[in-house]
């Protein structure tokens, strides 16, 4: 008889045999086959279930009910369960872990430990329901200073002589972030591509290509160049209202992406312009970009494919060195940059990378425009950024340390119905959002989750409105790098030197 | 008046900013005949509601003629060996015309009075930066670095006086009578905290450019970042500083049309725009998307002095009008007149017995600009564009 | 963006179209030469040739139909970017990049090549007569009818065909003397690090060397089987037509092919238990 290692399971099912009513919609609904009919009862195998709560929101009895099976290990503060788990998990299997979504552990968040501004007598706040309080942000590239020439003898003769970079605008600075087709279902892109063109903000295509039924949403759509150029053609790069040249996500800086055969269906397949069942590897760096300047002959190369009407960006993970990095994309021609920090998500990371890599976004941020206004080349492009901004006082910090737009993907994920059981890159997701399983992906209906993405980022934009508001300022441009409107509560000063906020009470 | 804090402020209040209410005042000539001070000092010290007796201060354009070529440095000094230390240095870098003592006078029983001191000053000519550019670094670096001096103004042929009291004591303090102006700003102030500063009173000034201010920008953090970039230090903590700025690196430095830099700091609506002719949208889109950081928020009335690229007097209010702003011209049409309350054109009308052909609220947000020899150009009445000739030459996306 | 550009349009009865890149003896800048050849190809022009070529970038980036451009003088980096359908003919050596992601089309390199060659391509042939340098064929795909093939007459250095997830690689390995002579190259048909990570796609050398130990994670040597080397004969031929080679010298030695272990060289690396 030889020794288990497997480890104990996370979660226990438990079935109110009771009320269950057999009628075995959960084990239908189970895509992890943790649950199944036994012919008498519903049986459950706990090491199975990863909490998707499918079966719990399917069963018509409400008998289900997922409990944390968390009684048995003897206590440790240092080995915790979590750690334990990847030793048992690397010995068993000798492999680099995977994981999905952001990093889960528990470190502070510094956008927490920020606190709003608010007016008292000397200035009045503003009724956003009543008076306009402005969203809209330019997306592109601007001049340093717009060139007039007056004539000085009838000073009403003015001609305006700057030719400008193209822009595009947008009606609330958000911008959903770049899911592929592939790591996220055909339906879920069609239900965020539809909620970005209504609310007109942005959605990032992903890396995988942009599948012809999304052509029609490319105007809210910033299509993506990562390494594995997949799916990229011209028709690509001229139907997208900008595009932006991936070097890193900040769930896995320094690491390229990996979609395997098996999820390349036909759909895959027409989008990355890959046959059917070939890998996509994304290699870990651009081969045609190994330096600063080669990056500039990348966007330099995108500009010139296009004509120069599309707005080039560059994305980049926050690692320790951005800021000087973000510098030299500007310099390079960037009419973008987007910045993700290190909690933000994936379909796919290897969670040592995931869980160690980088640096939190609301330092990122502050660098970033900081080193940018050094060198007098922040307000010519356009700041995005990303990395767990979770609800809509994120945003708003992100936007007062200095960013233009702020960029998630979770809050929309949770908005269809994902409820964060970390499990995409198997691509079994119950609730039809990160798979390709024609079976699964049915189940996420696109207008619910279209209007579902919707009413979220309209209580976003109307929560931001009501910050604004309070603040007495008018409009969004008015708040971006405002830090004077921050302070800090955390525990370490150092962190509110770096973000130029005060602390509380000063 | 309190006889302390000349050139800083107290330590335990550094870094923090000043909040303040106030009343503004100011006028201009359009023929460049000057007036003594007595019409500004009466336009102003009407307005006594609006100040606490913590702050005022005057700007008079067109006092020093005989030194019209030179920068007139205005300077509060704390003692003799500051000043002895900034002549020195100030000699290391450009030629010292006159240096001479501003008259004041100075109560009886003062210890410890400041020494309020001008000099005419010409920096060395160099081939690779202006005149101008010199002088603002030079005075970003006195007023950051250099112990026991302030620089309150740095314009030519023109000047500012202001200080810690209230309006009628420091018009009286600084003899504003005696010195003849086309242009005149004056600034009566109510500040939340008392620890106010001599050089922390209206107006704020950087060469040419004066302003006087009522209200918070609640954009300060994003304004004074943005003139961060560009290489201003806004030491003073107050949001009128960066207003100054604004108008400097705007008009002087990056030389946008008056009315443009007016539409950029107070930009109309989204909607307003979007129902414009094409070529307007374009313009102001840009100007909205470029100028971002520089647009002001809040509530806010201002005054500002120009003497470049022509002197001249404007006047803008916030475009959701939050604080007050009343215009007048007088019967023969040669003179403007701001304030933040009506009063002080009927202070002038029962004191001096002055006929104004037409007094008007402006709208919000739009700028009232009157030119030197080119006389009301906008009432502050008009729509963006109005009585501009724009023509848009630049395309859009290549 | 870009300034007035005047053309003179000098043949106004012939499709084809002549722009010095150099007027007196000053390179125009990349973005005025392609705003040229942009402008000309909108006026219906269908061939331009360009003379005195010096290191301009981006030339032919994203053009698309039945176009030829003809260049004498070197061409800069990402000749024919996300090109879609045109033919490139450069008289000469050519930089890094030639053919970064391109769709379809064609294009001959009379003299040496740079590094990264096709990178991402997805369609369309490169001809390069003579060496070329690391990386090349990098990370070639194919797509429905869309089959890129890259065709090195002379020897390739490290990295060819790294993962490659399709189409078709050949190297011949020869010398091309200045006097017109051809001969088997002294150096080796190809470097370190051969077809590393490639999972789709052929790589066919012409070589007796023992490629074993030169090759990467992932790939493995072959024999040619003679329907595979059938299959490769249009290619060679077109080749040898396009240099005017004589292709008895081909035929003196045999070919070696090497191809992915596996569609999924890594697929064993990761797991992802629950944590």
């Amino acid at each position: 008889m030889s020794l288990s290692h497997n480890f104990p399971s996370y979660f226990h099912i438990k079935v109110d045999r009771e009320i269950c009513r057999k009628c075995k919609r959960c084990t239908n609904h189970c895509s992890y086959n943790a649950l199944s009919f036994n012919g008498e009862q519903i049986v459950s195998d706990d090491s199975k279930c990863v909490s998707c709560q499918r079966c719990v929101a399917m069963c018509p009895s409400g008998a289900i009910r997922i409990e944390k099976n968390d009684s048995y290990l003897p206590p440790h503060g240092n080995y915790t369960q979590r750690i334990r788990n990847i030793i048992w998990s690397q010995s068993g299997n000798g492999g680099v872990l995977l994981s999905a979504t952001g990093n889960d552990r528990p470190i502070r968040s510094i956008f927490d430990d920020l606190l709003l501004d608010a007016c008292q007598v000397t200035n009045p706040s503003i009724d956003p329901l009543r008076e306009t309080i402005e969203t809209k942000v330019f997306f592109g590239r601007k001049p340093k200073k717009i060139v007039f020439s007056e004539d000085l003898e009838d000073p009403n003769n003015i001609s305006l002589k700057t030719e400008f970079m193209p822009n595009f605008e947008i009606d609330s600075p958000i911008m959903i972030g770049h899911m592929s087709l592939g790591s996220i279902s055909y339906n879920a892109c069609m239900a965020i591509y539809q909620a970005a063109k209504k609310l007109n903000i942005l959605a990032g295509s992903g890396e995988g290509g942009l599948h012809q039924d999304f052509y029609e949403y490319g105007p809210n759509i910033i299509t993506e160049i990562a390494s594995g150029r997949f799916g990229v053609d011209i028709n690509y790069l001229q139907n997208a209202a900008g595009i932006e040249i991936k070097i890193g996500q900040g769930a896995k800086p320094g690491h390229g992406g990996h979609l395997p055969g098996e999820k390349v269906n036909s759909l895959i397949s027409q989008t990355r312009m890959i046959p059917k069942g070939s890998d996509a590897l994304s290699p870990y760096p651009h081969h045609d970009i190994y330096s600063i300047e080669d990056l500039a002959q990348l966007i330099s190369a995108l500009k010139e494919a296009t004509r120069y009407t599309v707005p080039i960006g560059v994305k980049i993970a926050a690692v320790h060195n951005s800021a000087p990095i973000a510098v030299g994309i500007v310099r390079g021609g960037a009419d973008f940059l987007t910045i993700d920090g290190f909690r933000g998500g994936t379909g796919a990371a290897p969670r040592i990378i995931r869980d160690h890599a980088g640096i939190p976004i609301e330092l990122a941020i502050a660098a970033v425009d900081s080193r940018l206004r050094e060198e007098n080349l922040r307000d010519e492009v356009t700041l995005v950024a990303g990395g767990s901004i979770r609800y809509s006082a994120d945003l708003i910090k992100a936007i007062a340390l200095g960013a233009d737009v702020g960029m998630c993907c979770m809050p929309v994920l949770i908005a269809m119905g994902c409820r964060v059981c970390q499990q995409c890159f198997r691509g079994l997701c119950s609730w039809g959002i990160a798979t390709q399983q024609e079976y699964l992906v049915k189940r996420l209906d696109i207008d619910v989750a279209r209007n579902r993405i919707i009413n979220l980022f309209h209580s976003w934009n109307e929560e931001l409105k009501e910050v604004l508001g309070a603040m007495g300022i008018d409009s969004v441009e008015s708040l971006r790098s405002n830090r004077d409107r921050l302070r800090y509560i955390g525990p370490n000063p150092k962190i509110a030197d770096i973000l130029g906020v005060k602390h509380a009470g000063e | 008046m309190k006889w302390n804090n000349y050139t800083s402020l107290v330590e335990k209040f550094r870094n923090q900013r000043v909040f303040d209410g106030c009343g503004i005042s100011g006028y201009i000539n359009l023929d460049k005949k000057r007036d003594n001070g007595e019409q500004i000092i009466d336009m102003l010290s009407i307005l006594s509601e609006r100040e606490n007796g913590l702050g005022a201060g005057f700007a008079g354009y067109g006092i020093y003629p005989k030194y019209k070529e030179y920068y007139a440095l205005h300077l509060l000094i704390d003692d003799e060996d500051s000043k002895e230390n900034l002549i020195r240095y100030l000699g290391d870098f450009g030629n010292i015309i006159q240096s001479e003592p501003i008259p004041t006078k100075i109560p009886p029983n003062v210890n410890n009075p400041p020494i309020t001191w001008r000099i005419f000053y010409e920096p060395k000519h160099k081939e690779s930066i202006s005149d101008d550019a010199q002088m603002v670094r030079l005075i970003m670096k006195l007023n950051d670095t250099f112990d026991g001096v302030f620089v309150i103004s740095s314009g030519k042929n023109m000047g500012v006086f202001k200080g810690n009291g209230w309006s009628h004591e420091i018009a009286d303090f600084y003899q504003i009578k005696d010195y003849k102006a086309y242009m005149w700003l004056a600034h009566s102030r109510f500040p939340t905290n008392t620890p106010g500063w001599w050089g922390g009173a209206h107006p704020f000034n950087l060469l040419g450019t004066s302003v006087v201010h009522n209200g918070e920008i609640t954009s300060y953090g994003t304004n004074m970042r943005y003139l961060e970039s560009f290489g201003y230090k806004c030491t003073l903590f107050t949001d009128t500083e960066v207003i100054a700025y604004l108008f400097d690196l705007l008009i002087r430095k990056q030389k946008i049309p008056i009315p443009i830099t007016t539409i950029a700091l107070a930009p109309p609506l989204f909607t307003t725009i979007e129902n414009m002719e094409q070529k307007y949208q374009i313009a102001l889109k840009n100007i909205r998307a470029t100028y971002r950081s520089a647009m002001l928020n809040g509530p806010f009335s201002i005054v500002v002095g120009l003497n470049y690229p022509k002197p001249t007097l404007i006047g803008l209010s916030d475009r959701k009008k939050l604080r007050p702003l009343v215009a007048a011209i007088s019967n023969d049409e040669n003179s403007v007149f701001l304030s933040s309350e009506e009063a002080s054109f009927k202070r002038l009308k029962l004191c001096e017995d002055y006929n104004f052909k037409r007094i008007w609220h402006p709208k919000s947000g739009t700028a009232i600009i009157a030119q030197v020899g080119k006389g009301l150009l906008r009432d502050g009445r008009e729509s963006p564009f109005e009585k501009i000739n724009l023509k848009v030459e630049g395309t859009i996306g290549g | 963006m870009i300034e007035n550009i005047k053309i003179e349009y000098r043949k106004e009865n012939s499709a084809e179209f002549e722009i010095n890149a150099a007027p007196n003896g000053n390179p125009l800048n990349y973005k005025i030469l392609n705003e040229k050849i942009y402008q000309i190809i909108k006026k219906g022009y269908t061939k331009v040739v360009l003379n005195n070529v010096c290191g301009q970038r981006f030339i032919g980036a994203s053009l698309q139909g039945q176009l030829k451009i003809e260049i004498n003088g070197l061409p800069g980096n990402d000749l024919g970017i996300f090109m879609d359908g045109p033919e490139i003919i450069v008289n000469g050596n050519s930089e890094d990049q030639i053919g970064n992601t391109m769709n379809n089309g064609k294009i001959i390199i009379h003299g040496d090549g740079g590094d990264v060659i096709g990178l991402s391509a997805r369609g369309g042939k490169i001809y390069v007569k003579k060496d070329v340098g690391y990386r090349v064929g990098i990370h070639i795909k194919e797509f429905e009818h869309k089959f890129p093939v890259l065709l090195i007459g002379g020897t390739a250095k490290d990295f060819l065909g790294e993962y490659m997830a399709g189409g078709l690689i050949i190297v011949l390995g020869l010398e091309f003397k200045s006097d017109g002579t051809v001969s088997e190259s002294k150096y080796p048909i190809c470097g370190e690090g051969l077809g590393t990570g490639i999972h789709r796609g052929k790589i066919i050398l012409r070589t007796v060397e023992d490629l074993g130990s030169r090759l990467g994670v992932g790939a493995k040597v072959y024999d040619l089987k003679k329907e595979t080397e059938k299959t490769i004969k249009p290619y060679i031929k077109e080749f040898c037509d396009t240099f005017k080679i004589n292709p008895d010298i081909i035929n003196l030695k045999p070919y070696q092919i090497v191809k992915p272990i596996s569609k999924r060289p890594f697929g064993g690396n990761f797991c992802g238990n629950l944590i």
